[in-house]
């Protein structure tokens, strides 16, 4: 459903992403793991456009384009079918919980008010905070502040949702939460790319996992034989030293 | 205090007052609301980098900003009738007061802008929404709340610079005070009265802040509007 190739991306004459491969297929969650600044961020980041990619090409529901030279009417377009949700949260700070979900709803993907109103509260709903509705973010924990977001990226019904480390900003007893609510998305079939420190997530919801160090893919394969069968020195070293915390 | 100076101060007063009402309210109000919209399009301009307009702000502000309002008035009203251009002085009045407001308030709503944290805009570009419709939708009414309190500020600074209108010919509180004090002789009294009035218009002003700044907040959910 979503294949990229060849994808590069340099600031500043340091390149971050030195041509990343990557595909997924719809239903796949795809975890990405690695050493922090492996380029994880960067590379979600160019997968929605939110940085411009100095080469590389995406095929998505088996349309191409080039990813440097993409319109801007065109990554609209495509951003109508995928959703983000980032590492601390951005929810927006002058709207409600309900306000913030349906806001895209409205304006973007121009839905009467009230079929978007009830498509937010069935989002809030799935995320367990639907008596939170008329709360402002700043009035929301954090691990209540994602889950906004996740309702927020869940009610346009995307294609694919991608997800930036989402609970590294949480207190570690709100993070259980937010991975649960991410694991139902799973088992409801969401399409998703997570980038993520939390590994033992990581090897439960993985369908495929992408192995990201300086700026290149050292694996991008099927979760089972990644965790099981692992072959590259460097990733077992990772896994191990992750284990080794968990513990 | 002699029975003439209160005599002086009670007559004087309503007519201050009303040159008040009618002339420096309205200068103020409306000099104000037009300086808002310049400040507006500036900033937005600035942040927008828009190539060619920018440099033009930015000179706009610089000549503003470095020259005196009065040398402003008098250049305008004084000096452009020497190229054929001749303003009567209210307009010319409301025009400086604008164009000078507007340079200092663009700075204030330029920083309040720039406040907002990029992830604002960036969640608005995710979820599908234009560059146009995060700003007026997501960023402006945020920015709108940091820079509402620098703003009533310069409201209040604006209220007391329309004096300076005086200076033009434009009748407003302080020349009709200069009058009556030019002929009554009672300088310390009449100047202590229309002072007072000033200080009754900034009062009102200070009380609507507050009640704004209240208003604000609850529509950002408290105090806090960010972590
Ligand atoms: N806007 C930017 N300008 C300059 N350098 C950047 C920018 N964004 C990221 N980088 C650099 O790119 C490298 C990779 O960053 P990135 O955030 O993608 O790593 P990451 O794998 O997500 O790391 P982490 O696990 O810590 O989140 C880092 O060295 C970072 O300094
Ligand atoms: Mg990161």
């Amino acid at each position: 459903m979503l294949e990229v190739s060849g994808l590069r991306k340099a600031f500043e004459g340091n390149e971050i992403l030195k041509g990343v491969d990557l595909s997924i297929s719809k239903g796949d969650v795809l975890t990405v793991l690695g050493p922090s600044g492996g380029g994880k961020t960067t590379l979600l980041r160019c997968l929605n456009y939110l940085e411009q990619a100095d080469a590389g090409t995406m095929v998505f529901q088996g349309k191409r384009m080039d990813m440097p030279t993409l319109s801007r009417k065109e990554i609209a377009a495509y951003r109508r079918h995928t959703a983000f949700v980032f590492q601390s949260f951005n929810l927006f700070a002058n709207k409600t919980a309900l306000r913030n979900v349906m806001e895209g709803l409205i304006v973007a993907r121009k839905m009467p008010r009230a079929e978007a109103e009830e498509r937010a509260e069935a989002a809030l709903e799935r995320v367990g905070l639907r008596d939170k509705k008329d709360a402002y973010p700043s009035q929301l924990s954090g691990g209540q502040q994602q889950r906004v977001a996740i309702a927020r990226a869940v009610a346009g019904e995307p294609d694919v949702i991608f997800f930036d480390e989402p609970t590294s900003a949480l207190d570690p007893e709100l993070i259980g939460g937010v991975l649960d609510v991410i694991q139902h998305l799973a088992e409801d079939g969401m399409t998703m790319i997570v980038v993520t420190h939390e590994i033992n997530f990581a090897r439960h919801v993985s369908t495929k996992v992408l192995f990201m160090d300086e700026g290149r893919a050292l694996a991008c394969m099927p979760a089972g034989p990644f965790f099981e069968e692992q072959k590259l020195e460097r990733i077992q070293t990772f896994l191990r030293s992750l284990d080794r915390k968990d513990e | 205090m002699s029975e003439r100076v209160i005599n002086i101060l009670i007559t004087s007063f309503p007519r201050i007052l009303g040159q008040g009402i009618l002339v420096t309210i309205p200068l103020t109000v409306i000099s104000f609301s037009l300086a808002l919209v310049i400040a507006v399009i500036c900033a937005m301009i600035q942040i927008a980098d828009i190539k060619g307009l920018k440099q033009i702000v930015r000179f706009y502000i610089w000549i503003i900003r470095g020259t005196p309002l009065l040398v402003q008035l008098y250049l305008v009203y004084f000096g452009l009738p020497d190229l054929g251009i001749m303003l009567p002085a209210f307009p010319c009045a409301i025009a400086v007061f604008a164009l000078n407001e507007g340079a200092y308030c663009a700075e204030t709503v330029r920083a309040a802008i720039e406040a907002v944290p990029k992830g604002q805009m960036e969640a608005g570009y995710c979820v599908g929404m234009s560059y146009t419709q995060i700003m007026c939708r997501i960023v402006l009414p945020q920015a709108f709340r940091t820079a509402f309190p620098p703003l009533s500020n310069s409201l209040i600074s604006m209220v007391k610079d329309t004096s300076l209108a005086a200076n033009i010919t434009v009748m407003e509180m302080f020349m009709e005070t200069q009058r009556v004090a030019g002929r009554t002789y009672e300088h310390l009294a009449l100047y202590s009265e229309v002072a007072l009035i000033y200080l009754m218009f900034c009062t009102v002003i200070t009380w609507l802040q507050r009640m704004g700044e209240r208003k604000l907040n609850a529509m950002n959910g408290g105090e806090v509007i960010r972590a």
